[in-house]
């Protein structure tokens, strides 16, 4: 296999051609918007919460971008319905990595936590906790 | 004319000697920073090992030689420009910072409300960011030149322009960063003028690729970045008028720049000294004028010619893809830049295929983020050559493409 097959490896394309989740909320419990100005890479995540105002029980995205951000975005969704608000909040970069599955230079990996980075300031935004380290400053996140 | 020899030239730059991910290094990004020959690398050892020292405060021998060095560096830098004075050459970080250099020291003290500051759609956000912030801060207004569907300004409203206010600032650059496009300054420049207006050009693009010569020209602050003319990082000029430099306030304040200092009062040195704040890049002074050295020998006539042969086989050779979108003018008209999109895979993901296969190219918004919104597109593709650049790298990009076409079908 070459090194290209490995990082567009057909999972990653499918996630990019056949993005799940995506749409839009209408009245989200929870959103919010990313940016990576690097290459321009933008998403909106929405969420909503089931009765428990708890759990997530529908989350979608909308953007544009590249392959990576826009794929990993797409398994995000997959992996984050049904969880709940907090645990979703404190999320480890390493599990969405891991579904990725492909090694990632610095600056791809920018673009492939641009979905899960959105999604953690949506979810603090809505529940008014304090963003965490790394992530305070950003409302309207510029990723860099 | 002598033609270029690219491939005699190419000999002249080690980073050559090497493959990446495999492949020969096809380096087609020498928009954002040129490749360094053999003889500029030298220049800066043989007076690192030789001369140096801290200039213009010793009084010993090598004190001396670094400042003779530096001297000299500074008069090659005025013949390359065609400047009347070497105390006009002022040498700076990069192109960035001499326009944040006129746009403080000018701007911020001759700007008033209502005032008009005049840039392009077509600019690098190093002659677009400080004069919308300068501007804003002195209540004076930015506006923007149009592109027309080509990617060439469109000059018809500047009579409209002309009547909205007092043009205070014309402010473009020689050769777009993104779309290649060689902008009909001479024009503009008259224009400023008959409003009073000063007209600050950004030549980074232009310098590595044209003749500039500012009295040709007759603009009033001309700025070029080092690294994009085979120079060293961390070096730039800016070049002023003596007239207007004189009366200008300094940019930046501290060492080396004054006259006296007095507790309560401090008087501003000569020029170019004013605006030379602390220790001077004495190093790559000497580099960029061993790369000024190599660029004239090779010829900037016979670069400009090569480049645009190149981008008229690029464009051709591009033309080819399905799928493939090209921005920009005509070759004739555009420096050696070209940018595109292939069909809608994202630029950063076809940069990433391509650098796999050894292709260098720049994906973005090209720090254009005014002209990729009028593009409507987030970012390009943009390949650009230099006078080592050969066609073989173009069909190592053209073949790329085609792999990049394969992964995304």
């Amino acid at each position: 296999m070459t090194e290209f097959d490995q990082l567009y490896r057909e999972v990653i394309l499918d996630h990019y051609k056949n993005p799940r989740g995506h749409g839009t909320i209408e009245d989200a419990d929870a959103e919010a918007e990313g940016q990576n100005p690097l290459c321009g890479d933008e998403v909106s995540i929405y969420v909503a919460f089931g009765e428990d105002g708890e759990t997530v029980e529908d989350v979608k995205f909308s953007g544009r971008g590249c392959a990576i951000s826009q794929a990993a975005t797409s398994m995000l969704m997959e992996m984050s319905k049904g969880r709940t608000a907090s645990e979703l909040a404190e999320l480890d970069k390493d599990e969405l990595l891991e579904e990725i599955g492909v090694p990632l230079t610095p600056v791809r990996l920018k673009c492939a936590m641009l979905g899960l980075t959105t999604l953690k300031v949506a979810l603090h935004k809505a529940k008014g906790t304090p963003l965490p380290e790394g992530l305070a400053g950003f409302d309207e996140l510029d990723l860099i | 004319m002598k033609a270029l020899d690219a491939r005699a030239l190419r000999k002249d730059f080690p980073i050559f000697e090497q493959e990446i991910h495999g492949k020969p290094l096809a380096f087609l990004d020498s928009a954002a920073s040129s490749q360094k020959p053999r003889q500029m690398l030298e220049a800066m050892d043989r007076f690192y090992e030789t001369s140096y020292a801290n200039v213009h405060r010793g009084v010993y021998e090598l004190a001396e030689r670094a400042t003779e060095a530096l001297e000299l560096s500074r008069e090659r830098m005025r013949a390359f420009v065609n400047a009347p004075s070497a105390r006009e050459i002022i040498f700076v970080r990069n192109a960035t910072e001499a326009l944040n250099l006129v746009a403080y020291a000018w701007g911020l003290w001759n700007l008033e409300p209502g005032d008009l500051v005049v840039v392009t759609e077509l600019e690098h956000h190093s002659n677009f960011v400080p004069w919308q912030f300068i501007a804003s801060k002195r209540g004076a207004e930015l506006r923007l030149l149009p592109l027309t569907e080509d990617g060439e300004l469109d000059l018809s409203g500047l009579d409209d322009l002309a009547r909205e206010g007092n043009v205070k600032v014309v402010a473009t650059n020689l050769v777009s960063n993104s779309l290649g496009t060689i902008n009909p300054v001479d024009r503009l420049v008259a224009w400023a003028h008959e409003q009073g207006a000063i007209f600050v050009c950004d030549a980074a693009q232009a310098a590595p690729h044209m003749r500039v010569d500012v009295q040709a020209l007759g603009v009033d602050f001309l700025a070029l970045s080092g690294h994009k003319v085979c120079g060293p990082s961390g070096i730039g000029v800016l070049w002023g008028r003596t007239e207007l430099l004189q009366k200008m306030e300094p940019f930046l304040t501290g060492g080396h720049m004054i006259s006296s200092v007095r507790a309560d009062r401090t008087t501003w040195g000569e020029l170019p000294h004013k605006f030379e704040a602390g220790t001077a890049p004495m190093a790559e002074a000497v580099g960029l004028a061993a790369a000024v050295d190599y660029v004239e020998a090779a010829g900037l006539e016979a670069i400009e010619a090569y480049e645009h042969e190149l981008a008229a086989y690029a464009l051709g050779r591009l033309a080819e893809i399905p799928g493939i979108t090209l921005y920009g003018p005509p070759a004739d008209r555009r420096a050696g830049i070209v940018s595109f999109n292939l069909a809608d895979v994202h630029p950063h993901d076809v940069a990433q295929i391509l650098d796999l296969q050894g292709v260098a190219i720049r994906a973005g918004h090209h720090c254009c983020q005014p002209l990729m919104q009028k593009l409507g597109v987030a970012a390009t593709n943009r390949a650009s050559f230099y006078l080592y650049t050969v066609r073989e790298e173009i069909d190592q990009l053209v073949e790329g493409l085609h792999a990049v076409r394969k992964v995304f079908a």
